[in-house]
């Protein structure tokens, strides 16, 4: 009896314990995961937490921090005690800047990241998020609300049915297609089109110049891209339907990403879409086929943000990285990535103070 | 490895590890605390065992992945948020842990049982205070593949933009990049290890009879 | 929401061809069947040494938790981006994805055989050594036999995980029914993820309970309830070695699970 009295009094203290750790848990569960990782962007998450930025606040996530890491000095703080930066505006609120899940899509957050915090704008990120299918959702819901994006892209998501493909077309076509709550800001110069790629070799022996010239011979090929890319109408799809070319199989890879170009590579398929910013095009003599029929929309670079994030400051901020971004800015930042494994962070600072935005 | 590239993003694996023992942890626990009264319920009730068995079985069959996009459209939840990893895993826990409470049990000997109810223990009581106390070892050896499996199964978030230690596998596979998945597997593996150890101690302290059993023999 | 997954599952067009819904099925079930086999080869032996010798317990439990504690995730991207280039370029990703659900399909197995060996009731063994029986025969003809309801259970136990982790697969390029649940959600088209999530589903039930069945009739007779039949008419059966089993059968249950 007596040792049964002991062990109450231990089962006790051990659920005790549990629940104990639970609501700490839970409790702190707000934290880590809200607060963002490095210090120096912060005086976001924890002083403000009001209106609908608390509940998707979430996604501030363990995100990276805009300035690279020998600024952020609060490693994976607990956000409550966090020092808030110097510089960081009052009563603002926080912009939360997501990203697609490819390494080009992260970088420019990464500058806008560093542009907007350098300019004394409160910032947290959340990357890496997914297909366009998914952040704009996540947008849609307030969790982000500043997204780099593609000008054709975007268009295509909200209206599948325009045939604008110019830049100046496709921007103003997309800036009536928007819904209300979200606005585009201006468009940079820096282009990265989705494209049909072969090898060098593939080309030679089928003579493939434009992407028409594929219509004898893709009934043998396989064709590569990412999920979203086998539906969109830029896509095989679109293949079909303006060049009369349809593939024996469609295999899916990855957003332009390293099963992409392996794939490629290997002959795993025949032709794929790679970015066209894609350093590999160069360094493994990739041919990308025209597009003379412009299935691909012009696809410059452009900030999306919900109106309510777009004050003049952030607006004013953002304009000036799109007037300095060029399309060879993002290949070259792509290669110093890929080559040296630098950080994304890292190489979008530089970019930022190299263009005297930081 | 490359360690310069892991010292360089230390501060981000470092806030990634934490979410992943939060988002792991609690789940774990919540499962868990949960499993219990329903596991005594299927012990108790011989015709709640069946169905209560079933439905865990089939719970566990859902793919976590599709469970994570799901649960937003069915709890109203974002899309981004980690609550919906938290229900998923929560949800599994619960699954694993039903049945291993109900055999457990089901598995103490009849005659601490009877000499429960012969000290005229009420069924609660005798459940709280000598049932369970009996089963916590097969219960926490349950418990152990749970949060192994959990914390596995937590990394698969990232498909979804939850960030924790499965970003470092997704960062890999953008980069074709060996350091971060091999980082990411490590860290879950060591995340894994201390949940086991703190599993098994915690079995150890509430159960101070085993040992005295053994020091005896 | 239903009534569009209904209407996705009940579309004839996704049936058929590359991306049909048969297609992809059978490929879910070629991928785990192979995987679980692999598995089987490699853990059955190892758990039955075990089991029968009684050394190196330690390290199959240990060995068996670090294998669970590997991301799934992880392995998957790691052995994919390795495969491409280094294995031939038609079956690299096929066998990199394999692989690994052979490797998390492992630690049931070898626990399960393992727990279900050493289990056997000391009586029954040394009667088969009384019977003049070597170590190897009464592995063979007494202590696996014996063991087949957690063989099965482990078998099951691998076979669900390997159905899980296929669906994962998809995410490094593998078919099955991982395509509809990863490109659903990048096409952001629920009918088409949550129809795929629920064939995934549908497989895992339907080939457990044919595992489950086939256990049932795969273990002797003197350890399931089949006895009851047989002893109308048999009785000597139930003098079985193993008919003490059902006794130990909580703990068999309960060291399976540790």
């Amino acid at each position: 009896m007596k040792r049964t009295r002991i062990h109450i009094t231990t089962v006790a203290m051990a659920a005790l314990a549990g629940v104990g750790l639970l609501l700490a848990g839970c409790g702190s569960n707000a934290n880590p995961l809200n607060s963002s990782a490095g210090s120096s962007s912060s005086g976001s998450s924890g002083a403000q937490s009001s209106g609908s930025q608390s509940s998707g606040a979430g996604s501030g996530g363990a995100s990276s921090t805009a300035g690279g890491s020998e600024t952020s000095s609060g490693t994976g703080s607990t956000g409550a005690g966090q020092t808030s930066a110097g510089s960081t505006g009052t009563g603002q609120q926080p912009v939360v800047i997501g990203s697609a899940n490819f390494t080009e899509s992260e970088l420019i957050a990464d500058i806008y990241a560093a542009a907007l915090k350098a300019a004394g704008v409160p910032v947290t990120t959340h990357l890496n998020i997914g297909a366009r299918e998914v952040y704009l959702q996540a947008m849609h819901e307030g969790s982000i609300n500043l997204l780099p994006e593609y000008t054709g892209g975007l268009l295509a998501y909200y209206d599948k049915t325009s045939t604008a493909h110019s830049p100046t077309d496709v921007y103003a076509a997309l800036q009536k297609a928007l819904p209300a709550d979200l606005e585009v800001l201006k468009y940079s110069a820096a282009q990265d089109q989705d494209s049909v790629t072969v090898t060098k070799a593939t080309a030679d022996k089928y003579h493939l110049v434009s992407i028409g010239d594929l219509a004898p011979v893709a009934g043998q090929m396989t064709l590569g891209g990412s999920s979203e890319w086998q539906t969109r109408a830029d896509g095989p799809i679109g293949m079909t339907k303006l060049y009369g070319v349809t593939f024996k199989d469609y295999k899916v890879l990855d957003p332009g990403g390293p099963l992409s170009v392996k794939g490629l590579q290997t002959g795993l398929v025949q032709a794929t879409d790679i970015f066209t910013t894609n350093p590999a095009i160069e360094e493994d003599g990739f041919v990308v086929l025209k597009d003379p029929k412009n299935m691909f929309q012009a696809q410059n670079v452009v900030p999306l943000i919900a109106k309510s994030a777009a004050t003049p400051k952030v607006t004013s901020v953002l304009d000036a990285v799109s007037a300095k971004l060029t399309t060879a800015d993002l290949t070259d930042m792509q290669k110093t990535i890929n080559d040296t494994k630098a950080n994304v962070a890292d190489v979008a600072g530089k970019w930022v103070s190299q263009n005297g935005l930081g | 490895m490359n360690w310069d590239w892991l010292a360089r993003n230390a501060s981000e694996i470092t806030s990634w590890t934490l979410a992943h023992v939060l988002l792991s942890g609690v789940p774990t626990v919540v499962g868990l605390i949960l499993s219990i009264p329903l596991g005594a319920l299927a012990s108790r009730y011989r015709w709640a065992y069946p169905p209560t068995v079933t439905i865990a079985g089939l719970l566990y069959t859902i793919p976590s992945i599709a469970l994570f996009v799901l649960l937003p459209g069915i709890l109203g939840t974002g899309i981004l948020d980690p609550i919906n990893v938290i229900v998923a895993l929560t949800l599994y826990t619960v699954a694993l842990m039903v049945r291993t409470v109900a055999d457990a049990l089901t598995a103490v000997p009849p005659d601490v049982r009877q000499a429960a109810v012969a000290m005229g223990y009420r069924p609660l009581r005798r459940l709280i205070t000598v049932e369970l106390p009996v089963a916590i070892p097969v219960i926490g050896a349950g418990l152990r593949v749970a949060a192994v499996s959990n914390v596995s199964l937590v990394a698969v978030a990232a498909l979804i933009g939850v960030p924790q230690l499965g970003q470092l596998f997704t960062q890999g596979q953008q980069l074709d990049f060996y350091t971060p998945i091999v980082a990411g597997i490590v860290l879950c593996a060591a995340i894994a290890v201390v949940f086991d150890a703190i599993i098994l101690s915690t079995v150890k302290l509430a159960t101070p009879w085993r040992r005295l059993g053994r020091a005896a023999a | 929401m239903i009534g569009d997954i209904w209407a996705w599952l009940t579309t004839s067009a996704h049936w058929t061809g590359a991306d049909g819904i048969w297609q992809r099925t059978l490929e879910h079930v070629e991928y785990t069947l192979i995987a679980v086999a692999v598995a089987a080869v490699i853990a059955l032996p190892i758990g039955a040494l075990i089991g029968h010798t009684g050394r190196g317990t330690g390290l199959v439990a240990g060995t068996a938790n670090a294998l669970r504690a590997l991301p799934s995730l992880g392995l998957l991207v790691m052995l994919a981006l390795w495969a491409l280039g280094h294995l031939p370029v038609g079956i690299a990703l096929q066998t990199a994805s394999i692989a690994v659900l052979a490797l998390l399909a492992i630690p049931p197995m070898l626990t399960s055989t393992y727990a279900g060996v050493a289990a056997v009731d000391p009586a029954a063994r040394d009667a088969a050594e009384g019977m003049g029986m070597s170590g190897g025969q009464v592995l063979l003809r007494v202590e696996l036999p014996i063991a087949v309801p957690l063989l099965f259970s482990g078998l099951r136990s691998a076979y669900l995980q390997a159905v899980a982790t296929a669906t994962i697969a998809a995410f490094v390029s593998l078919g099955g029914l991982g395509r509809y649940v990863i490109d659903g959600l990048a096409q952001h088209d629920y009918p088409k993820m949550a129809g795929g999530a629920l064939l995934v589903a549908v497989l895992a039930v339907v080939g457990d309970r044919i595992l489950a069945v086939v256990g049932h009739f795969a273990a002797s007779a003197g350890l399931t309830s089949r006895r009851r039949l047989w002893a109308k008419t048999a009785p000597y059966r139930s003098s079985y070695p193993a008919a003490s089993l059902s006794e130990t059968q909580p703990e068999v249950v309960n060291a399976a699970r540790q």
